[in-house]
């Protein structure tokens, strides 16, 4: 019941984060689309290392370290899976939702919440390849090895 | 003040990230895996932030603009395309693979451990890929 109340918290502050963002900046709150723009505008020299978006991902890390420092709240389990997964699974998810323009919070999050068809159909599909995989890696793959 | 606003968004999200448990990639995969040992708590997160944000976003989309900008930036594209249903696809396999999206991978920084870092950098390969074959190929 713990896990879900925190879940539920935490899901609120998203969504009031997404809504402060539309109501002062304007902006939609897809952190695949603002990583990578602040991050490609910064290597162009278009824009500085401190533009707007490279200041929602350091307090997206700063939130992180708070929620943990400040709250007490446990640091998650280190992942099981080794670099090599890691590597090829951040390829995959930045490549990914870079070519889908979108993620979690800026299909699943603001565009379902705008009623967009792109993005329900995007979040659709990330879900249950999402499933998929996992069922494919959990339950098939050690059946036929 | 538009940095200020910015910032403290992010750390509103980033909060909201950890809290939650998103930023914990055993229970990400947990929630992923439906036909297993399903944890269900993670639906709660997408739940109700799409609740709090449908509901903000109805009152704050019918305002003439933003308080700190001339208008709102909404995308324009509404074709269901192949770069979408292929993205999607792929987005979602590299999730499951090891239970990170974006959000929670950059937040997950803040934990100084090897492999948000190694992940981090991945995805920025992959989006530096993506954006070149876009570029090449798909224009």
């Amino acid at each position: 019941m713990h896990d879900f109340s925190l879940a539920t918290l935490g899901g609120l502050a998203i969504g009031a984060a997404a809504v402060l963002m539309m109501a002062l900046l304007g902006r939609v709150t897809g952190i695949s689309g603002i990583f990578w723009t602040g991050l490609s505008q910064a290597m162009n020299r278009t824009a500085g290392i401190l533009s707007w978006q490279m200041l929602f991902v350091l307090g997206m890390v700063s939130g992180a370290f708070l929620a943990h420092r400040a709250f007490g709240l446990p640091l998650p389990p280190v992942s099981e899976h080794n670099l090599l997964v890691a590597i090829v699974a951040g390829w995959v998810v930045g490549f990914g939702t870079n070519l889908g323009s979108g993620c979690t919070s800026g299909h699943g999050v603001c565009g379902i919440s705008r009623f967009s068809p792109r993005s329900i159909f995007a979040t659709l599909t990330f879900m249950f390849a999402g499933f998929a995989t996992v069922f494919a890696l959990r339950h098939l793959l050690p059946v036929v090895t | 003040m538009i940095k200020l606003t910015a910032l403290a968004c992010g750390i509103l999200f980033g909060l909201g990230l950890s809290v939650s448990g998103m930023t914990n990639t055993h229970k990400v995969l947990g929630f992923l895996d439906v036909f297993g040992d399903w944890d269900a708590s993670l639906a709660f997160v997408m739940g109700s932030a799409v609740l709090v944000t449908a509901i903000g976003y109805r009152y704050v989309l019918r305002q003439p603009a933003p308080r700190l900008s001339t208008e709102f930036h909404l995308p324009t594209n509404a074709v269901i395309d192949r770069p979408l249903l292929y993205g999607a696809i792929l987005f979602g396999l590299g999730w499951g693979m090891y239970g990170y999206c974006p959000g929670p991978a950059v937040a997950s920084l803040a934990y100084l451990r090897l492999d948000s870092f190694v992940f981090v950098a991945a995805m920025i390969f992959g989006m530096l890929s993506s954006t070149w074959l876009k570029q090449h190929f798909l224009t």
